[in-house]
């Protein structure tokens, strides 16, 4: 167990012993791994800290009430006498058939039209703001408010909600299919790095085997390198995320203060900061050992 | 320490190296191993620590068939011998006390006993001097003796070296022979490939004459 320990020891004396005899080459290696690990590390954060706005924003679906062309201003006062009693609705606003045209004719072209027509087409509706966020509560709000007299449409505003969710998802796939591709990369990095490294060494390897060295013994430093290149890598990656999320602070708080005045932006915190350096070493080692295996087969 | 028993060696293209070679190396005895180049000296001593197998016989190291042996007991099985290459296989990328490190650390000495064990085997090659220097400022001789020095820094009880005075001035090789005999006398097994007997005459060796892989007289 002592003997075990004392190996693993200098293996590990061996493999910094090799970091330290090419500094450029390893920094230029670790650098490599930290941008590709950084990408999809700050695309994560940033989309950990958009999805909090986004999901607030979302939150806020609005029904729109469209009384029927003939209703009057009391069947107007009427609906809006039943808003005040009715359960689920926090508050309104009405928008009266002569500010719509107003707004219209504001548009290009549009105002020759309405001015073509023999009367104002718009009706008069109300904008509704929920109390409920859920999908039957909103459902069910519906049908109360359409059965109401003069009410000709009713409609919840979910498009939004609908291709937001998509565009989450889209950004999360993204982004996993980047992280696969750059981890594929690292272990790619390690890889050749260990590659040449053992082509450097052949006369020394084909000696250490002659003089009794076990696979263990020359393999070791290998693994050793790959993960500690990987570690650097990752270290690096770790210290690329962190200035990232220095640069995005002013305009992401910007942005979430529109909707959150109590908006806190979620940086690196440890524990990402050990996953990342974990899966760095894991990768660096996977590739020293694909590296190995293919390149230090039998005696 | 060493027993052969009906040997063949055929290398890959159908070269006979060794035929029914037969031989025996007592432990704490010198064995001179001579003949022509081509006569299959080398081959025998590569058999020694399985860096060749035996394509037909017995070859019995130490008590241990090297022929059975399983992969992962070869390095064991180097480890308890010295070896002196024909091309000596010194690493020119280190000094020579980095040198003689190198199977120390394989076979997994602490740092500091390996130490005080390099420099025991420097200072019995009388290289005591020479530990910072790189083998290309060592002249011929001095590059044999480091070499000589790696094979026996761990102790080993067998000592194996194929042509150790080849590319020597007279003077440099039986200074060879002379240290190579000074193991034997501290109870080391040795065993010389030479085609160049003369040199070791003084060894109180034994000789053993091969010709075209069998042993000859
Ligand atoms: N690796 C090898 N492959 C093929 N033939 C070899 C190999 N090593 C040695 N031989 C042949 O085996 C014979 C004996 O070689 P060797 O043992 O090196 O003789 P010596 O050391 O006495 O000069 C020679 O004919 C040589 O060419
Ligand atoms: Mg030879």
């Amino acid at each position: 167990m002592k003997a075990w320990f004392a190996s693993h020891r200098a293996a590990l004396a061996r493999a910094l012993r090799r970091f330290a005899q090419a500094p450029w080459s390893s920094l230029l290696a670790a650098l490599v791994i930290g941008i590709a690990l950084a990408l999809p590390a700050s695309g994560h954060l940033l989309l950990a800290n958009l999805l909090p706005i986004a999901e607030r924003v979302s939150a806020r679906p609005e029904i729109s009430l469209f009384l029927a062309l003939g209703a009057d201003k009391r069947d107007a006062a009427e609906i809006q006498a039943r808003l005040g009693r009715t359960a689920g609705v926090s508050g309104w606003r009405f928008v009266s058939r002569e500010e719509t045209a107003k707004r219209m004719r504001t548009t290009e072209g549009l105002a020759e039209v309405l001015d073509s027509l023999p009367r104002n087409p718009f009706p008069d509706a109300f904008v509704i703001e929920p109390s409920t966020e859920t999908e039957a509560g909103l459902g069910a709000l519906r049908e109360t408010l359409a059965a109401w007299p003069k009410v000709e449409h009713v409609q919840i505003d979910s498009a939004w909600v609908k291709r937001l969710a998509a565009l989450v998802k889209l950004a999360r796939a993204a982004l996993l299919a980047a992280a696969g591709l750059l981890a594929a990369a690292l272990v790619v990095v390690t890889f050749n790095t260990i590659r040449l490294q053992i082509l450097g060494q052949r006369e020394e390897i084909e000696l250490a085997r002659l003089l009794g060295a076990t696979d263990g013994f020359i393999r070791r430093p290998f693994f050793y390198f790959g993960t500690l290149q990987g570690l650097a890598g990752g270290a690096v990656a770790c210290g690329l995320v962190f200035a990232v999320v220095g640069f995005a602070r002013a305009p992401l708080a910007d942005l979430a203060g529109l909707y959150d005045p109590a908006f806190s932006l979620r940086t690196l915190e440890a524990r990402d900061a050990v996953l990342v350096l974990a899966a760095a070493g894991a990768l660096g080692w996977l590739g020293a050992w694909a590296s190995v295996s293919r390149h230090l087969r039998g005696g | 320490m060493i027993s052969f028993t009906q040997v063949c060696k055929r290398y890959p293209g159908g070269i006979e190296a060794l035929r029914d070679l037969s031989l025996h190396v007592g432990a704490g005895e010198m064995v001179l191993l001579t003949g022509r180049s081509g006569a299959g000296k080398s081959t025998v001593l590569k058999l020694i620590p399985a860096i060749e197998l035996p394509s037909a016989g017995a070859v019995i190291v130490a008590g241990q068939n090297v022929a059975s042996l399983r992969r992962a007991a070869v390095p064991f099985l180097r480890r308890r011998i010295g070896l002196v290459f024909q091309d000596h296989k010194l690493l020119f990328d280190r000094n020579a006390f980095e040198n003689v490190l190198l199977p120390l650390a394989i076979s997994g000495y602490s740092p500091r006993d390996a130490g005080r064990r390099v420099q025991a085997a420097l200072d019995k090659v009388g290289l005591a001097e020479r530990a910072r220097a790189m083998p290309v400022a060592l002249s011929g001789g001095e590059q044999q003796r480091l070499a000589i020095a790696r094979a026996i820094a761990h102790r080993p009880a067998l000592l194996v070296a194929d042509e150790p005075t080849a590319n020597l001035d007279p003077e440099y090789a039986h200074e060879i022979a002379r240290l190579l005999e000074s193991f034997r006398q501290v109870g080391v097994t040795v065993v010389v490939a030479t085609h160049d007997a003369a040199v070791f005459a003084d060894c109180g060796a034994r000789r053993i004459v091969l010709e075209r892989g069998a042993a000859a007289g």
